[in-house]
């Protein structure tokens, strides 16, 4: 499982896999709301971890379907269908390779575009727990539904269809203790949702990653 | 005689043929009698005037919406453990019609929602949970018209179902967390005090049995015209590989 997720990681890295075309879009998206809703600092302080959120969520949808479609191109998909590692922890480890290439870089560039939507100070911690504990769910969610539709031609349309709706959930809590954070409000709540999310996702979705997979390899 | 001797798809199609049109009549005469009644012969309730009597559509639909993707959760269940084609191909014929109802409720609940909340749309947790449910239909059906093979269909769109289902159930209880709503409760449950009146209730009852038949007889009807359609599908292959149709 190591040598699969560093081989994925080293994939993403050096054969052009997107690694920066996440966080690029996730620049570009919270550059473009302010020329959308004016510049005023405390409209854009207001909306400030929404917008980050939403950002977050439409970057790590980007990257989705090459979860698996370059494996499935090249036919390495069903060669690691067949090595000794199950297909659950196969489905784990591709999540966490998403994760690392996309979640991870988008938490830690978070402060920075927090301060050109003039997040306010006290929301900034907040902001980076929550994303820190909603993108690994993101990185889940999305796997299960790249392994839907790994096998279609223009499945990338179909891929958003299906997983932004499973989205919801992720982005309420997450979005919400993020705000909370921001008005000072106290923010355990929704956080501790969050991560019962997150952790629920870890441990069933694989589950149905995998038995997509089996289909689709049938 | 157990019930999965009707998972054949001849017998079932035997069987519930002759039903279709009784179902479709029984449910047009049961909503007959239930929108007149509920439109023409209850009062009008105070502080809502005449507006009320859409909810002889609202409810039944809103009701149906949900009860149809349960009944797509329990199809898709039995497809995936018993592997019954019957059972997949009604989960699939049952997911237009409740996409259909979720929109009714939904136009419905906005054309209620202008003249009483002076919105056409609010984002209060019962309606967002509808919009959600409308955009799960959406993806259910996208994903058994994008995949060839009906057989990785059904089993794609069964694991979808259920993901789905615990995804739309902790969504509801999200919106619910995220936003208090105009929306009033749960008036229709059997247990507690303020139920609406009878006078409303029974019509509104009819109102809902209609439905519940119509969407019977929808799906019955729509399943059948899958299985002949696969028939045909099948039929088109064996033609195509040149083999002698066996009879």
């Amino acid at each position: 499982m190591r040598a699969l997720l560093t081989r994925d990681l080293r994939l993403a890295v050096r054969a052009g896999g997107g690694f920066g075309l996440g966080l690029a879009f996730f620049l570009i998206v919270v550059v473009l709301v302010p020329f959308g809703v004016g510049p005023e600092a405390d409209i854009l302080a207001r909306i400030a971890p929404g917008i980050l959120w939403v950002a977050a969520l439409l970057a790590a949808l980007l990257s989705l379907d090459r979860i698996f479609a370059l494996d499935h191109e090249d036919g390495s998909l069903p060669l690691l269908a067949t090595a000794p590692l199950p297909l659950e922890m196969l489905a784990l480890a591709k999540a966490a390779a998403h994760w690392v290439t996309t979640g991870l870089p988008l938490v830690v560039a978070a402060p920075l575009l927090g301060v050109l939507l003039h997040l306010p100070g006290q929301a900034m911690p907040w902001l980076l727990v929550s994303l820190a504990l909603g993108t690994p769910a993101l990185s889940l969610i999305g796997t299960f539904g790249a392994a839907l539709t790994v096998g279609l031609r223009r499945g990338g349309l179909l891929l958003s269809l299906i997983v932004l709706p499973l989205y919801v959930p992720v982005l309420i809590f997450g979005a919400e203790a993020a705000r909370r954070g921001a008005e000072g409000l106290p923010a355990q709540t929704p956080l501790l949702l969050l991560a019962g999310i997150g952790l629920g996702c870890a441990a069933l979705l694989p589950f149905a990653t995998a038995a997509a997979l089996r289909v689709t390899l049938r | 005689m157990s019930i999965w001797s009707y998972a054949n798809p001849r017998k079932f199609l035997d069987t519930t043929e002759p039903w279709v049109p009784w179902l479709m009549w029984l449910s047009a005469a049961v909503l007959a009698v239930g929108l007149v009644w509920g439109f023409f012969f209850t009062p009008e309730a105070e502080r809502f005037g005449s507006s009320v009597k859409i909810i002889y559509l609202h409810v039944p639909s809103a009701l149906m919406a949900i009860n149809a993707w349960l009944m797509m959760l329990v199809a898709s269940l039995i497809w995936l453990i018993r592997r019954h084609h019957v059972s997949a191909l009604a989960a699939r014929a049952a997911a237009p019609v409740g996409l259909v109802m979720t929109l009714i409720a939904l136009v419905t609940g906005a054309i209620w929602g202008q003249p009483m909340w002076g919105t056409w749309w609010a984002w209060d947790p019962r309606l967002t949970s509808f919009l959600i449910l409308f955009l799960f239909y959406l993806g259910y059906i996208a994903l058994w018209a994008a995949i060839p093979d009906p057989d990785s269909a059904a089993d794609l769109t069964s694991v979808l179902c259920l993901v789905g289902s615990v995804f739309a159930v902790l969504s509801r209880y999200a919106v619910n967390f995220w936003n208090q709503g105009l929306h009033q409760g749960a008036s229709l449950s059997l247990d507690k005090q303020e139920n609406v009146a009878d006078v409303f209730w029974v019509p509104l009852l009819v109102c809902m049995a209609g439905f519940v038949l119509l969407f019977l007889a929808l799906v019955l009807l729509r399943t059948g015209t899958e299985i002949r359609a696969r028939r045909i599908g099948a039929l088109r292959a064996r033609a195509r590989r040149s083999e002698p149709v066996r009879a």
